[in-house]
């Protein structure tokens, strides 16, 4: 547990080390998660079981997590007052024209390679 | 009345309320979807997040105050963020003979979906905070919050929004889907996960396990594609 708590806080870490002295405007998590999917391919195997079982039970209360940012909305009533037509056109019509669209192009992908 | 009044006091300066608060608010929306059977409209995060801040707004509590407690919480979304790994390999090694066609689906559809919202929104003259914070809907939240961060947006409003989104695209994905024909559950996966991200992973999971394979693998792929490319497109495009 305390490992793999250890990993993803290197991880993460090394992330927001390597976003400061390139000046990407990456978030440091992110790029601590690319280092660790590429540590796991080059891998080879599955993850230790200390850092699956830490990932899982961090992942399993995933959506606690963002709460407090996510009240942050209080902060940004007027903007969604004045915002809500092209808040609520991009969020429905924009999702629902990506699902179609990625789920032909998927379906036409790979009946293409035979599979 | 003086003793409560000091314990409001004590309540609004100590980080231990906001915490009790926000831990309390996620049990309760969590035994309300589970008693909506987890129907995609019950979200706990939407219904959580309603919680607290209508709680906030009634007793004028700042945000900043209860943050101060909150970030205790807060803090963890930076390790599970880097978790996200885990389950995009185990997705990657299970579906690996499709896993480029499903990459090149992701990729295209992830750009889509981000252009489609910045589109629309400059089309209907949105302000400039709303379209930075709309550009990464599709992309699971903590990765969007901290992606609207880097281009200008606002967090608080992104989360509302990719948790709009991701109800809209699991609620309503599958109709569109069967509207335009598709019916290989790995498609319809892709599909749901590129747009939907963890919200429609959860959906297609409870449909179909293969279908559910493929929205995890779209969801990390796009996760990590957006947050990658769409930071350093917007400094090239919007020059800051």
């Amino acid at each position: 547990m305390i490992g793999g708590l250890a990993t993803l806080l290197s991880c993460q870490l090394a992330g927001e080390a390597i976003a400061r002295l390139l000046g990407l405007p990456v978030p440091g998590p992110v790029l601590g998660m690319a280092l660790l999917f590429a540590a796991l391919l080059l891998r080879g195997r599955a993850a230790p079981e200390g850092l699956a079982r830490t990932a899982d039970a961090l992942l399993g209360v995933l959506g606690l997590l963002f709460v407090p940012a996510g009240v942050g909305v209080v902060l940004h009533l007027p903007l969604i007052a004045r915002d809500w037509a092209p808040l609520a056109l991009a969020v429905l019509a924009g999702t629902l024209l990506a699902v179609g669209l990625t789920g032909r192009l998927a379906a036409w992908l790979l009946a293409r390679r035979g599979g | 009345m003086r003793g409560l009044a000091e314990i409001w006091v004590y309540m609004a300066r100590e980080p231990l309320a906001a915490l009790t608060a926000t831990l309390l608010a996620w049990l309760g929306a969590t035994w309300l979807a589970a008693r909506a059977r987890w129907h995609p409209a019950a979200n706990p995060v939407l219904v959580a997040v309603m919680l607290l801040a209508g709680g906030l707004l009634a007793l004028g509590v700042e945000y900043r105050a209860y943050f101060a407690g909150a970030q205790f919480v807060h803090f963890l979304l930076g390790p599970a963020t880097v978790a996200l790994a885990v389950p995009l390999h185990r997705q990657w090694v299970a579906v690996r003979e499709s896993a480029l066609a499903a990459a090149a689906s992701v990729a295209c559809g992830g750009s889509f979906a981000a252009l489609a919202g910045i589109g629309i929104a400059i089309g209907l003259g949105a302000a400039p905070e709303t379209v930075a914070s709309l550009a990464p809907r599709s992309v699971t939240t903590p990765v969007a919050m901290g992606v609207a961060e880097a281009i200008g947006g606002l967090p608080g409003l992104t989360a509302a929004i990719v948790i709009c989104s991701g109800i809209v695209g699991a609620a309503l994905g599958p109709l569109v889907l069967d509207l335009v024909g598709v019916r290989d559950w790995r498609a319809r996966g892709l599909a749901i996960g590129t747009a939907a991200h963890g919200i429609g992973t959860a959906r297609a999971l409870s449909v179909d396990p293969v279908a559910g394979a493929f929205s995890g693998l779209a969801m990390g792929l796009n996760a990590l594609g957006t947050a990658l490319l769409l930071p350093l497109l917007w400094r090239l495009v919007a020059g800051g």
